[in-house]
């Protein structure tokens, strides 16, 4: 006797592979990896075929030799006799270099941007509404191409310095805005021992110990205030921890400026950053700007006006309603899209290109490409190199998730 | 003695007095003035900010007005170059707009489209809006969709030309496929997948037999697809990528989700990739490196390599819209269809998707938005897009060397047009869709 509840006993049958559900699931994974092998195996095919009648081959062989081109912007020394690799390694800083000082003045912005969308004031409202609706509308390559246009027209160019009826002046005596670039005062160290890398370094390492100085001196005063009750003042111990050792420093290495300087038909002298790059910078600013401050709108509206009142109902003052109240919940739904737009940044930033900035887009993607033919390696290195910069700030995003969200039970 | 009477009564009234009027700071234009721009700037620091934040806001407007206004003004519209221009203008303000008359059609179609064939691209556009709109807002009569199902066929053929008998077959090919689909389907939905793919590309190659002798057949003009340019490219880049993105991207949403190691692991990866990389690197593989992967002696069109990439790239971020529109559901309701006895093709198809679809479609715009954008990524790899028209031929160009801003300010505001548009209705169908219950 068999019960109605037996599976059916018998032997293997070639439909209970598609019909059973034990073995349905198998069967499907199975399919689809052959057909994954497949392909690959096709496209390899076609590939070698292809390297094959080309004469070609896959080799990495041409990032150990001389480059031959110039880079007109860099962060380390470079010459056109330096290698692929080395070139590559310049606009993978360039890249980077970019993206940091973009995010922070997107940052910058889209803050002040998004909190002001939110006043009172009607036609601050308005007027904020109208750039971030322009701004996210537009494609960013626009944008940027519009902003380098604008720098180069609109701006002086050096020779306009020249001269007793100069047109054009430095702003303070210490800026320079031209048509080809911005020029800084650039800060060096005067003591012979301190010059180059070790002032900067001294100087790092004096941050990091005020910075862990500060918190340690936040935390003894948390710690009195929780026996006490009372919180001691410590706002000049902490502004003394941050700025006499550093001061001190300063005047001990001999910190003194380098002026930009007018010779010849151009400036010399000081830190001098490139038309493209400040174009590239601004624009990639302004436009995901008007992203953030979206998010930053829609962080703070997360926020129900209830836990404004509740925490003004206990007493607070609205400086610490802001700080302990409403940022910390406001910050969980506003950083994750933040740390996203990021990333966007850094992948925009390859439009560099359109200007005429060294990126890496522009290094091992466009100069290199074009010189060794070696279309495959470089595109693939491009994008390795791209893939482990977004899976590295994934990451991140993941961990401060993890540690912000919600502890539910 | 009584003497109530002589105690005075007080003053009790009985007729309500009229409505005094509000104080004037506080009523009308001024009252709003008051509250929204200018308020009492000595009651408080927040105040006193916002009439410097008023003051700066009315700089800026003014700035740009003082700006624009005299641009516009002066514009000249009807030079054929440059000098010509600022021979006229005389050393005035004003915008040299003739380069947008002169060069306007170059802006739109590009600059190797025949012009005596201009209509066809026209018509297909005009044609965007019938087959778009029933998709777009359920209201409209339902009879409209065969209009939107017949819209590629007839799209390609007017924009590439040829003879009709091309899209007509790739249609009966389809046709086919569903009747034999609609056949198999009761039996089992991969029985009716497989046969509808193979009796399609059984028709498929058998309609070079038909089309290639009867190629005067209702023909048009050929226009090979490296002449399109233009806005029309953006158009074309955009509105194909997008609707083929949407089924690739269901199902890697779907695979992300289903709980089979490998084919989540597929799917996760290649999502993933394509996110992580710019579109721009993308871009360079269709230019460059596409080629080698192909059949030795194969020729691909390079706008269908760039079609080819921009899909798989804006499939990747749609399967990560949908796939948070799939999360959304409770697991109820794949229970629910569990329960009736549905399978997994059934229960995703008539439970699951119609709702995840429904949640995901705001997110799903803003992707097309943002993927509209980016096809001017394209001038990078020398393509006469809008901004490659711009950038290479027309500012090349001995005339209109030089012209920056009347050409930028018409992209933008192309842009911002079909941008804002799209995303305006976006928030409209938000509103629809808001069942009131989340």
């Amino acid at each position: 006797m068999t019960t109605l509840s037996d599976p059916p006993k018998g032997g293997f049958r070639v439909s209970i592979l598609i019909n059973d559900t034990r073995y349905r699931s198998y069967t499907f994974q199975f399919i689809a990896l052959i057909a994954l092998i497949a392909a690959f195996a096709y496209l390899g095919s076609n590939l070698l075929a292809n390297l094959r009648a080309a004469g070609l081959n896959i080799s990495y062989k041409f990032l150990s030799e001389p480059a031959g081109y110039d880079i007109n912007q860099r962060l380390i020394e470079y010459t056109s006799q330096s290698t692929h690799f080395r070139a590559a390694i310049v606009g993978i800083l360039n890249t980077l270099l970019v993206a940091v000082v973009a995010c922070f003045f997107a940052t910058v912005i889209g803050i002040f941007v998004g909190v002001l969308r939110l006043s009172n004031n009607w036609l601050v409202n308005k007027l904020m509404g109208v750039y971030v609706e322009i701004f996210r509308n537009v494609p960013v390559l626009i944008w940027i191409l519009i902003i380098m246009a604008v720098f180069v027209a609109v701006l002086p160019q050096p020779r306009e310095f020249r001269g007793d009826d100069a047109t054009a002046s430095m702003f303070l005596d210490l800026f320079a805005f031209t048509g080809r670039g911005f020029y800084f005062p650039r800060p060096y160290f005067a003591a012979e021992w301190a010059t180059g890398a070790i002032g900067w370094l001294t100087i790092i390492a004096l941050l990091i110990a005020s910075f862990f100085g500060a918190r340690a001196l936040a935390k003894s005063a948390a710690a009195t205030q929780e026996a006490t009750g009372d919180r001691p003042t410590t706002w000049y111990f902490t502004l003394a921890i941050w700025f006499v050792p550093l001061i001190a420093a300063c005047v001990i290495m001999g910190l003194t400026w380098e002026l930009p300087e007018l010779k010849g038909f151009n400036f010399r002298g000081g830190i001098y950053a490139r038309n493209s790059f400040i174009a590239l910078t601004f624009a990639l600013s302004i436009y995901t700007a008007a992203f953030i401050a979206e998010n930053v709108r829609a962080g703070i509206l997360a926020i129900s006006t209830g836990q404004t009142e509740a925490a003004a109902s206990l007493g607070l003052r609205p400086g610490r309603i802001m700080n302990l109240v409403i940022l910390p919940q406001a910050l969980r739904v506003i950083i994750p899209p933040l740390i996203s737009q990021y990333l966007n940044i850094t992948k925009n930033s390859s439009l560099a290109i359109a200007v005429g900035y060294m990126d890496v887009t522009g290094t091992l993607g466009g100069i290199t490409l074009n010189q060794t033919g070696r279309a495959i390696e470089t595109v693939l290195l491009l994008m390795a190199f791209y893939l482990i910069i977004s899976l590295s700030i994934s990451a991140v995003m993941n961990v401060y998730n993890n540690s912000v969200k919600l502890k539910e039970r | 003695m009584t003497d109530t009477n002589t105690t005075p009564v007080a003053f009790v009234r009985d007729a309500m007095l009229a409505q005094k009027t509000p104080p004037v700071t506080n009523a009308g234009i001024v009252g709003w003035i008051n509250k929204n721009l200018f308020p009492n700037p000595f009651a408080s620091i927040g105040n006193a900010f916002s009439c410097l934040l008023t003051l700066v806001s009315l700089l800026i407007i003014y700035k740009i007005v003082a700006g624009a206004l005299p641009w516009f003004a002066n514009g000249v519209w009807d030079t054929p170059s440059l000098a010509a221009c600022r021979e006229v203008l005389q050393g005035v303000t004003g915008g040299c707009f003739s380069v947008l008359t002169e060069r306007w059609n170059q802006l739109l179609f590009g600059f190797k489209y025949p012009s005596e064939e201009y209509w066809r691209p026209t018509l297909a556009f005009i044609g965007l809006f019938f087959a778009a709109a029933p998709v777009l807002f359920s209201k409209l009569p339902r009879k409209m969709l065969w209009f939107t199902a017949v819209y590629p066929f007839l799209a390609f053929w007017l924009i590439w030309g040829g003879t009709i008998l091309v899209p007509v077959m790739v249609a009966v090919g389809f046709i086919v496929g569903y009747f034999v689909f609609a056949h198999f389907e009761k039996q089992s939905f991969a029985m009716g997948l497989i046969g509808s793919v193979v009796a399609a590309v059984v028709v498929w190659s058998f309609a070079g037999y038909i089309t290639d002798p009867l190629s005067g057949v209702l023909a048009l003009e050929p226009v090979p697809s490296r002449d399109m340019g233009g806005f029309m490219l953006n158009f074309i880049l955009g509105v194909v990528c997008v609707s083929l993105s949407i089924p690739i991207g269901i199902l890697l949403a779907l695979g992300r989700q289903s709980d089979m190691p490998i084919i989540k692991g597929i799917c996760v990866v290649f999502i993933e990739f394509i996110r992580g990389v710019p579109l721009i690197t993308l871009l360079f593989v269709a230019n460059v490196v596409l080629a080698y992967f192909l059949p030795p002696g194969t020729t691909f069109d390079l706008i269908l390599r760039v079609i080819i990439m921009i899909t798989m790239f804006s499939a990747a971020y749609i399967a990560e819209v949908i796939r948070g529109g799939l999360a959304a559901l409770p697991n109820g309701q794949y229970e629910a269809g569990g329960s009736l006895g549905l399978d997994y093709a059934q229960n995703m198809r008539l439970i699951i998707l119609p709702q995840a679809l429904k949640i995901s479609i705001p997110g799903i715009v803003n992707v097309a938005v943002g993927l509209f954008k980016d096809t001017t990524l394209v001038s990078v790899i020398s393509m006469f897009d809008l901004v490659g028209m711009i950038r290479g031929p027309i500012l090349a160009s001995t005339e209109w060397n030089g012209v920056y801003w009347e050409l930028f300010g018409s992209a933008v505001v192309l842009f911002f047009i079909v941008c804002y548009g799209i995303s305006q209705y976006s928030q409209w169908l938000e509103r629809q869709l808001a069942t009131g219950h989340r």
